[in-house]
């Protein structure tokens, strides 16, 4: 097996297009992604819709995602790439933990995200918020897929970026406290809600401090404009014509000789 | 940029990254620390610059551990070459290797896309640089003082900043020499003014 990405079924797929064959789209976040750094640590924010092409797919997706208690990273981009990538170096680093005997530093998780994503050429569309916080502080950094980084003490990501930045740059002033920071993630989710059409539903916020994690899922909800019916039926709702009931006991095979 | 003075180098650089029409960050720090005295200007692109200044980076550290010494420019701005040339085709990164070392002295070192690396007393590079040719031209000399050398380059990237789009934000500066790294920073509403047209 040849190593990297197998292009076999492009050639298939472009036949297939070819012939007037209908493609699914893949499933991207289309989103509004942010953190930002208070005086007491870190706050991420995101929204929680995801779009397939003009369809929402999931209207209350997780976009903040765990890698450690100390470290989370919010995602934008393919939503399967943003979800294995940041499982996996939450695998790695749950290994670095038990062989280092520490606490994992945010630098590491950067690392570790970095490397892969630039080693994929940014064939692999993660565009990530990591925040988080260890022994040196509270940090916050950007990571594109082609594997650069910023360390900033705001950013945004996602296709409701300039929304939510627009908020930020307006609203941030260094020392913020909890309850500041936090209005000004929500606001600025908002604006990517309201103003970007690949973001929408939800906010969640997730708060990281030196004394643990404080998840807010669904920190603000949509007002429910439409709630789809119940989809139970009474029985005889459709006309049962015949009864025929045959035992299964006998139709199991065992694989497993005593 | 990157300019050699009788005693060390003077560096500065622009803060703006962008993503097509996008400034994704308008304080980016483009001078980047590969050894204690050795610094280099980063242009082209962010991801395989900041991946070509940490891997130097790791070889210098490794280096000069090994040597006992203080790694001498010529050295860092070779690795950086080396990763530069040998891969060409995947790279678009212009890279300024500047720094101090205790047997040349203060040094440049430009090493462009394509991977050439040629020593010269003064280098420019990104796309504001094509703007200010002409007035690095007519207003370096050697010998220049320490002051003289900062005035030349904050001069020269405020006017590269004001013509090109690509840059802007703030002056990032880093004086190398024998005695150590001073950093400074000029905001944006502080710079260098020249003509209001």
């Amino acid at each position: 097996m040849s190593a990297g990405f197998d292009f076999d079924n492009l050639i298939r797929n472009t036949l297939l297009e070819r012939s007037g064959y209908q493609m699914p789209g893949a499933l991207k976040t289309g989103t509004t992604i942010v953190g930002i750094v208070y005086n007491g640590g870190v706050v991420l924010g995101a929204d929680t819709r995801a779009t397939e092409g003009p369809i929402v797919a999931d209207k209350n997706c997780e976009k903040i995602h765990y890698i450690t208690d100390n470290i989370y990273c919010c995602g934008a981009g393919t939503a399967a790439d943003t979800e294995m990538t940041t499982a996996l170096i939450s695998s790695q680093l749950e290994l670095h933990r038990l062989a280092t005997g520490r606490q994992p530093r945010v630098i590491t998780a950067l690392t570790m995200l970095k490397k892969l994503l630039f080693k994929y050429q940014g064939h692999i569309s993660a565009a990530l918020i990591l925040g988080g916080v260890d022994h040196t502080g509270a940090h916050l950094y950007n990571i594109f897929p082609h594997g650069s980084t910023q360390k900033l003490p705001f950013v945004t990501m996602g296709s409701g970026s300039l929304a939510a930045m627009a908020v930020f740059e307006a609203g941030y002033k260094k020392d913020l406290s909890k309850e500041e920071a936090i209005t000004l993630v929500t606001n600025a989710i908002n604006a990517g809600i309201y103003n970007d059409l690949g973001s929408g539903s939800n906010v969640d916020v997730t708060v990281l401090t030196k004394d643990g994690t404080e998840v807010m899922r669904n920190h603000v909800v949509q007002e429910k404009l439409y709630v789809p019916p119940a989809y139970h039926f009474e029985r005889g709702t459709t006309a049962v014509l015949n009864e025929e009931v045959t035992p299964l006991t006998r139709a199991v095979a065992m694989d497993v000789d005593h | 940029m990157a300019v050699e003075y009788n005693g060390g180098v003077v560096m500065a650089a622009d803060s703006r990254t962008t993503t097509g029409a996008y400034i994704a960050n308008r304080v980016a720090d483009k001078l980047t620390p590969i050894h204690e005295k050795i610094y280099v200007c980063r242009s082209g692109s962010a991801a395989d610059t900041q991946f070509i200044a940490e891997n130097v980076k790791y070889w210098l550290d490794m280096h000069g551990v090994t040597l006992g010494e203080l790694p001498l420019v010529k050295t860092a701005s070779s690795l950086i070459q080396r990763l530069c040339y040998y891969n060409k085709n995947n790279f678009m990164a212009g890279m300024i290797c500047a720094g101090w070392d205790p047997v040349d002295g203060g040094q440049v070192f430009s090493v462009p896309i394509g991977g050439v690396r040629v020593r010269q007393p003064f280098a420019v590079g990104g796309s504001g640089s094509t703007y200010i040719y002409g007035y690095c031209d007519a207003n370096y000399h050697e010998n220049m003082t320490l002051d003289e050398c900062l005035e030349f380059v904050q001069n020269a990237v405020a006017l590269a900043m004001a013509r090109d789009g690509s840059s802007g934000g703030v002056i990032r500066t880093t004086v190398i020499n024998e005695h150590g790294v001073e950093r400074n920073m000029i905001p944006g509403n502080a710079l260098p003014r020249f003509s209001e047209y």
